[in-house]
């Protein structure tokens, strides 16, 4: 690793008569010139000047300051951080795929249309739902179109009072955030201590301005919400839909699905549960499944299967619209599609049942050490509410960053709000005993140390190249470019 | 199963220190009731090679065409270098840059990134991209609709791209905004028409395009003056590319740019992933959707980078929050910054020009066809221009001879025209051939 030799910007490698590209010879540059001048870039084109090998030298340089799931066990909470296989990317790196142009006829893009309904109908038998659509481009995006699809829906019986969504006090942010996007308004319902809905609360809050319930299930702490039969028809009775955030489906593999529980509209993380890479922030894939009866609210275009076999993209009149260029990112889909067949319908089944028991041993090893506010066996995550021993001051924070020492990615912090010191692990599947009792081992080391030496692990991380960035300094006089800097 | 390392000891072990029997134990809360007992519907599991069959079966059923299409997404080359850099697993199995200690890698290339975009575009400050140039669109309308507080009118140009002219519409219909399309003439949008739906009042944001869907470089002097003094914000959408060699949005006194950058050499992949960018004024930064890094120093003063000015975001605004982006799209960002990193002002100026003397060539092979006349002559344009199909011949008749040639002629506009766009990436011998199958349909 050579962070100090190689710590530059792009642009301070930038020297004027460098080239990094390489194009067709052809003399050309004239034909620009029938432009009209006002119409033409005014200003010079300020882009770097750097020759091929030193872009490639920055780039690979800039990745060894990065942790991914494959440098490290990455148990950030929510965000399923499981393997993502290597076979994925390969048949993703398709040419012919690379090829293709939305506007193909589509006689000549059979297979990509065949791989897209595949997906769609493997995600129906997996989510227990009568269609998807595989458009929104990330989970938020998804939990958009689900709300619009929910809209469309009540439009579509003139029930137009129904302008609010109900969400849990411990929703993720999207949550609320896309319903103000799909213009409803927000009504919270309170947790339970354990982090399960309050029914009477629900209760109370259900009326005919409702137009959906949004919940994950297991929730935000990682228990299962029992109560959803209940919830179903309670939300059913008040002439809402049930609305599933599929953030935390992964440790329903092999075990249930939303359908089955009553769950009118879906989204999944392709991303998460599916193990497609998760890029930095993106692209990821946010598909959405409706149960029977709400296929024609779906957005446009439709990817449908012919009678005679062929594969086509249909408009009907009744969707609720486009909310993408197009059928969303294809290739995250081809990752998706690659690692469901790979495990199969036996082994998609075992996917739910070791995340659970991974996340069950971590909990287990560490409760003596760190506060668990909420008992009994979690699913694919929980949360505690930092250390048991807090008479050093020792805080989340603290403990997040000393993981880091270590070698490993710190869990979510923070998150859920029901909690002051939330630290969120979710192990995932796909790793080791031997890797969760390396952690566990450092999880208890910090706890030791947050007794014992407090200052040093307030000092935390003490080996990383960069120590205790000022935030306040960045907020407080945004610099966002090289120009202002 | 490869990806599932448990051995039949580890998972006893482990079900002992949880204090039950089986996996199932602890499930003891879905109630059976709720259980999935069925089977997946679903094949049995594949190994890598029969993985490998069966989606190069697939891909056997689609076909590669020499691409003349654009509308949006145009068929540029991809330079080696860029999936290389992508393939990094440390970039591409990372998420949200949350620790910035560790993740430096990401928080820097999307500092070059925004800084890139910004001088692109001719704008002060960027986001840290969007999902695609018609949601980065949408985007872009709620920001002028929540700046403008209570006014719910935007206009959007019929020039601009059907496709995200859609999308817009659909954000917009949800939220109750207004959107009245500006009526065109002759290929661009009409100047009288907009100054009279703005004297109607209560407008927030004005979309427009250029290169317009028609290909035409629109002349948008005075627009930005007219928003202003009505206090709307003018949104203009461009094709990253263009931006190398056409008057930009900031040289025209936009406040907002946005479109896609899939045209800055992402491949066309069947529609994504590409990249949506959002990018505009200091004042309007905190208006910004979506992440943004900036730059701050570490304890011992070294220059770093950190996600900033999260205030804005929806983790902390939730219900009050007016955009709901989470992620942004990380790696095409990536993408971005190094296909600009490589192509450096020359290269990009070179594919534009490369573009252009491409489509003049097909223009001027055609004309003496006659089959194929352009649509609006007398405006400029840079790659891409609408054709009119003459001669009793159909669009459709020649999208049609054309694929029999392994040739895709176009996208179809209308009953008569033939939207066409040449990039670096076709060859003189590929432009000729379309000139002689076309010129083979009059015969």
């Amino acid at each position: 690793m050579n962070s100090q030799l190689y710590d530059k910007l792009i642009f301070e490698y930038s020297k004027p008569g460098r080239q990094g590209f390489s194009l067709p010879k052809r003399e050309c540059l004239d034909c620009l010139d029938s432009i009209p001048q006002a119409l033409r870039r005014q200003k010079t084109l300020n882009l770097p000047e750097v020759d091929e090998p030193t872009v490639v030298r920055h780039y690979t340089n800039q990745s060894t300051n990065n942790f991914g799931v494959d440098t490290g066990f990455y148990p950030l909470g929510s965000c399923t951080m499981k393997y993502n296989p290597k076979i994925n990317e390969a048949v993703a790196a398709d040419t012919t795929i690379a090829s293709l142009h939305p506007a193909q006829p589509t006689d000549t893009v059979q297979g990509a249309l065949e791989l897209y309904w595949r997906l769609q109908r493997a995600l129906c038998s997996i989510g227990g739902m009568a269609e998807f659509t595989l458009n929104p481009f990330a989970g938020a995006h998804g939990e958009l179109t689900g709300l619009m699809v929910i809209r469309a829906y009540h439009a579509s019986r003139d029930d137009n009072g129904r302008q609010v969504v109900i969400v849990p006090d411990s929703a993720h942010g999207t949550n609320p955030a896309s319903a103000a996007v799909a213009g409803l308004q927000v009504r919270q319902v309170n947790s339970m201590p354990d982090g399960t809905v309050d029914l009477d609360d629900l209760r109370s809050k259900l009326d005919d301005s409702v137009a959906a319930v949004m919940l994950t299930n297991p929730n935000t702490i990682g228990m299962f919400e029992r109560n959803i039969p209940v919830i179903a028809e309670m939300v059913h009775a008040a002439g809402a839909l049930l609305y599933y955030d599929g953030a935390n489906l992964n440790p329903l593999l092999g075990v249930a699905r939303p359908g089955d529980m009553g769950f009118d509209v879906m989204h999944i993380n392709l991303h998460k549960t599916f193990s497609t890479p998760h890029g930095g922030g993106g692209p990821g894939a946010g598909p959405v499944g409706v149960r029977s009866g709400l296929e024609d609210f779906l957005p446009n275009p439709r990817v449908v299967k012919n009678n005679d076999g062929t594969f086509g993209i249909s408009y009907p009149d009744s969707s609720l619209g486009r909310i993408s260029g197009w059928l969303g990112n294809y290739t995250v889909l081809v990752k998706a599609l690659a690692y469901i067949l790979s495990l199969g319908k036996e082994n998609i089944r075992m996917v739910g049942p070791l995340a659970t028991l991974n996340a069950n041993y971590v909990m287990e090893s560490l409760r003596d050490l760190y506060l668990l506010p909420v008992d009994g066996p979690c699913k694919h995550e929980f949360v505690f509410d930092g250390l048991r021993d807090k008479s050093q001051g020792v805080t989340t924070l603290h403990v997040a960053k000393r993981l880091l020492d270590y070698g490993f990615h710190a869990p979510t912090i923070y998150f859920p709000l029901l909690f002051h010191e939330s630290l969120m692990i979710e192990p995932t599947e796909t790793e080791t005993l031997e890797t969760l009792d390396r952690f566990i081992k450092v999880m208890r080391d910090i706890a030791h140390e947050a007794s014992e030496q407090p200052e040093l692990i307030k000092q935390a991380p003490l080996t990383t190249p960069v120590r205790h960035p000022d935030d306040t300094e960045a907020a407080l006089h945004p610099k966002v470019t090289f120009d202002e800097l | 199963m490869n990806y599932l390392p448990h051995t039949r000891q580890d998972i006893s072990l482990m079900l002992e220190r949880c204090g039950v029997t089986s996996l199932d134990d602890l499930y003891a809360d879905v109630d059976d009731s709720l259980r999935f007992n069925g089977d997946y519907d679903l094949p049995e599991a594949m190994c890598e090679a029969e993985i490998r069959r069966f989606f190069s079966g697939l891909s056997a059923k689609n076909r590669t065409m020499t691409c003349f299409a654009g509308a949006g997404f145009y068929d540029h080359y991809t330079p080696a270098a860029i999936n290389a850099i992508l393939g990094r697993s440390e970039f591409l199995t990372a998420y949200t840059p949350y620790q910035p200690e560790i993740s430096q890698g990401t928080l820097q290339y999307i500092f070059e990134y925004q800084t890139l975009m910004a001088r692109l575009t001719g704008m002060e400050v960027s986001n840290a991209s969007m999902y695609d140039g018609a949601t980065a669109t949408a985007e872009a309308m709620l920001m002028a609709v929540n700046h403008a507080r209570r006014k719910r009118r935007v206009l959007i140009a019929s020039t601009v791209n059907p496709a995200v002219a859609a999308v817009v519409g659909t954000y917009a219909r949800w939220q109750n905004i207004a959107l009245e399309v500006i009526p065109e003439h002759n290929g661009v949008v009409n100047r009288q028409e907009f100054e009279s739906m703005m004297e109607a009042g209560d407008v927030a944001g004005v979309i427009v395009q250029t290169p317009n869907y028609y290909g035409i470089l629109e002349d948008f002097e005075g627009w930005a003056d007219t928003c202003h003094r009505h206090k709307a914000l003018l949104i203009m959408n461009a094709p990253a590319s263009a931006l190398a060699v056409i008057r930009t949005p900031g040289e025209w006194g936009a406040d907002i740019a946005c479109g896609d950058a899939q045209s800055l050499g992402m491949p066309l992949n069947f529609g994504g992933p590409y990249l949506g960018y959002i990018c505009t004024g200091k004042a309007l930064i905190r208006k910004l959707p979506g992440r943004i890094v900036g730059a701050t120093t570490d304890e011992n003063g070294k220059r770093v980078f950190v996600l900033t000015l999260q205030a804005r975001e929806q983790h902390i605004r939730r219900e009050k929050a007016t955009s709901n982006i989470c992620s942004n799209q990380g790696l095409m960002a990536l993408h971005t910054a190094v296909y600009l990193s490589l192509m450096g002002p020359e290269g990009l100026q070179r594919v534009n020009a490369l573009g252009a003397d491409g489509l003049r060539r097909l223009s001027d092979g055609l004309a003496e066809s006659g089959v194929m006349t352009p649509m609006y002559p007398g405006h400029a344009v840079l790659n891409e221009a609408l054709f009119k199909v003459n001669n009793g011949i159909t669009p459709q008749q020649i999208l049609d001879t054309c694929k029999d040639a392994g040739i895709l002629a176009g996208v179809p506009v209308g009953d008569d025209g033939l939207l066409v766009a040449v990039t670096e990436n076709q060859s003189i011998e590929d432009i000729d051939r379309y000139i002689s199958t076309v010129k083979s349909l009059k015969q």
